[in-house]
């Protein structure tokens, strides 16, 4: 027999068998990560809902509890309440069943998640995140799983399963990046958003998402500002932007027979830098001497219910369609604001449309062009951005974007408008027109690639920073990119969770960058009736070149 | 031959080795993730990998680079906020050592070259050193915008509900008796 030359290097039979793992079975997409019991840390994850968040909605089981503690304190019967609400799901949605079921682990989706990326941890991979869920499914909804347990990827539900759903389920901001590379489209932001559920009906939610959900309910917006003080806030944004331009705007609230009603998040009046584009949108409208009322009920365009279930999204979303027909209004006009236009442009037409009948509300008409906004046909909702593009399209604003020439731009597109509704082109085309220095950041990171700022869907609270560092880092690293390559010191989006997250992550990465709404650039680059000299901008600071003659 | 030029010799796969050293300190399962070479969807491998060839080019120029401490900044503000005790963040320079060691120990031998060996392994402890000051600054960082997120938060809310009351800019101190009365006489002054 001719002998086998050593260089081919031929596994011999020993050494064959001593690479076989004699350790239990693990057919799981990742080697143990099945049996990993979860470790909740500190700065991963947000403290536990008060009790008192959960009377307004009667959400169920309020109590005082901390992840970080072994017992969570949970309902005897918790087990059974989570297997039946899945239950529950699975016959109510069809694309949750879906879900459950087409996922062939190929992979696709693994490194496209921003926490992923900026963590290393497994359980951030997409498709690991929802095997946490799946694994469960299978074990008790499926016949294989049933049968074959571990084999077929099924595990039972134990309190180890439920805390690490609970943990990871809040490590997701619902961005969506996964399901752009999904070759099924499988949407892992609805497997969150379902698995979010499920913990609700245990009382689990989280404080930063229970809060606003109460307060919203109670008074409008998630701040828990009363009417009286909302219009306060807007009446010293009036004396600033008198102060800074010269030209006294007057905003009117709760107008009966407006034609358009105006509804922003609340991060825009009441949170740095969003205040500023809330001036801008005010600058704007009076310049326009457009026919629109601002409402002090329907006082937030967010809705955290998103993040908590089905019904509370319905019911805090229904007071915008109340408050259009209450008012007598024509159609709706929305802010910069991320998961409010998922809720609107996804949702709120089959959501609550029932609230509009009988108003007065039809397609929306721009009535100083003369656009329809076909788009909006059956929300009666149109984004600010498409209506500013609009104008500038046909030549309605008087611009000098040299104003705004000591910024070189860049553009975040937000999760929610970029990949919830494809609104691409508009914010280019207006900060384009309004600034004269503007540069994209990759491909791989903007339209619908884009990367979340780390914050979305309820989780941009104090406590939880590290993670949003992790989760922004991709988003920071492409900023730093254009900054060094092209000089760029100013972040445009719009999104109010945006303008809240991302001046932290800048802080920390990319010092040099500050973080603005487009309406604030809008409003900065207007050429106003009766302005005064321009000297400073809507911050109040001196506009390089033009500052003040002593 | 010289230690500097055995190591140049070596380069590549003690930077790589060394390389391997950081990543190794990921879960096992994101570690071939982390060696794609895509710097905008795997930034936090793509600068480890540039920081290290970087770091070991600039430490072979003998000469205290001021070009090492902006390395180890990249490096550093990743580690900080990622799921790592400080002794876990920065160990990774004491790496080096060893893969040296490994690469090169019996040709140091050979060579009789152990002064130079044991004076470049001081310059990597000083190395460490410097690493851990700048884990030590970026987590600074986070603890100082987190007050000022805090602080951020209240404060036109405070303004606006009249809570807060900042002097406006061309607010002109009062001479030398302040708002005090003619004939007045300021306490500390008698």
């Amino acid at each position: 027999m001719a002998k086998i030359p050593e260089s081919w290097n031929v596994p011999t039979p020993e050494g064959l068998t001593k690479e076989v793992d004699h350790g239990p079975l693990s057919l799981g997409l990742e080697k143990g990560w099945m049996r990993t019991p979860v470790e909740i840390k500190p700065g991963m994850h947000c403290y536990a809902a008060l009790p008192k968040r959960s009377v307004a909605l009667d959400m169920p089981y309020p109590r005082d509890w901390s992840a970080m503690d072994e017992d969570w304190k949970l309902p005897r019967n918790w087990r059974e309440i989570v297997l039946e609400g899945f239950k529950d799901r699975l016959d109510r949605f069809r694309t949750f069943k879906l879900f459950m079921d087409i996922c062939v682990r190929c992979g696709a989706c693994a490194d496209k998640c921003h926490y992923f990326i900026g963590s290393g941890d497994p359980k951030n991979m997409p498709v690991l995140r929802a095997e946490l869920l799946r694994s469960v499914y299978r074990k008790h909804f499926t016949t294989a799983g049933k049968l074959l347990g571990p084999i077929a990827g099924a595990r039972d539900l134990t309190l180890d399963v439920l805390k690490e759903w609970w943990y990871y389920l809040y490590q997701c901001s619902e961005c969506r990046r996964c399901s752009v590379f999904c070759p099924y489209g499988i949407d892992t932001a609805e497997i969150t958003i379902i698995g979010r559920e499920l913990t609700n009906l245990l009382g689990l939610n989280i404080d930063w998402i229970a809060a606003p959900i109460d307060f919203c309910y109670r008074t409008g917006n998630h701040m828990g500002i009363q009417p009286h003080a909302y219009v306060d806030m807007i009446d010293f944004f009036v004396d600033e932007i008198e102060n800074y331009t010269g030209v006294r705007v007057e905003p009117s609230f709760n107008r009966k027979g407006a034609e358009i009603l105006f509804i922003t998040p609340s991060g825009d009046v009441f949170g740095d830098p969003g205040t500023y584009t809330a001036m801008g949108y005010l600058v704007l409208f009076h310049e326009l001497g457009l026919d629109v009322t601002w409402s002090t009920y329907a006082s937030e365009g967010g809705n955290f219910g998103l993040f908590t279930s089905n019904e509370v999204m319905k019911r805090l979303n229904s007071k915008m369609y109340a408050e259009a027909k209450r008012l007598g209004v024509k159609w709706i006009l929305g802010g910069e604001c991320g998961h409010m236009w998922r809720v609107v442009n996804q949702y709120m037409g089959t959501m609550n449309l029932d609230i509009a009948e009988g108003s007065k509300m039809e397609e929306p008409v721009s009535p100083i062009t003369g656009t329809k906004f076909e788009n909006a046909k059956s929300t009666k909702m149109v984004h600010i951005t498409e209506f500013t593009a609009d104008l500038i399209r046909h030549n309605k604003l008087k611009l000098d974007p040299s104003r705004n020439d000591h910024l070189k731009v860049t553009f975040h597109d937000s999760c929610n408008p970029s990949r919830g509704m494809g609104l691409f082109e508009e914010p280019r085309y207006v900060i384009k027109n309004v600034c004269n220095h503007f540069y994209d950041m990759p491909a791989s990171c903007i339209r619908e690639q884009t990367y979340c700022c780390g914050g979305g869907s309820g989780l941009n609270a104090g406590e939880d920073m590290e993670l949003r560092m992790r989760g922004g880092l991709p988003r920071a690293n492409a900023v730093k990119y254009v900054h060094e390559k092209n000089g760029v010191n100013m972040l445009a989006c719009i999104c109010a969770i945006d303008r809240a997250v991302l001046p932290n992550l800048m802080e920390y990465f990319v010092p040099e960058c500050d973080v603005t709404g487009i309406h604030e650039m809008v409003a900065n680059a207007m050429i106003l009736e009766g302005e005064k000299e321009k000297t400073v901008n809507l911050r109040g600071e001196p506009l390089p070149g033009r500052e003040e003659s002593e | 031959m010289s230690l500097k030029n055995l190591l140049l010799q070596k380069r590549s796969p003690i930077v790589k080795k060394w390389c391997d050293v950081v990543l190794r300190t990921y879960p096992e399962q994101s570690q071939s993730f982390l060696k794609k070479k895509d710097p905008f969807g795997n930034p936090v491998g793509c600068t480890i990998a540039e920081a290290i060839e970087s770091i070991y080019d600039e430490l072979l120029q003998g000469t205290e680079s001021d070009n090492i401490p902006l390395f180890f900044d990249s490096i550093m503000r990743v580690r900080a906020i990622q799921d790592f005790s400080p002794s876990q963040a920065v160990g990774f320079v004491f790496g080096l050592k060893k893969v040296i060691r490994k690469e090169l120990g019996s040709e140091i031998l050979k060579e009789g070259i152990s002064e130079e060996w044991a004076a470049f392994e001081s310059r990597i402890d000083g190395l460490a050193l410097l690493c851990f000051d700048i884990y030590s600054k970026c987590r600074q960082k986070i603890f100082d915008i987190r007050v000022h997120q805090v602080k951020n938060q209240s404060h036109r809310l405070l303004k606006m509900a009249g809570l807060a009351y900042d002097l406006p800019e061309d607010y002109e101190s009062p001479g030398y008796e302040g708002d005090l009365k003619e004939g007045q006489v300021n306490k500390h002054e008698s």
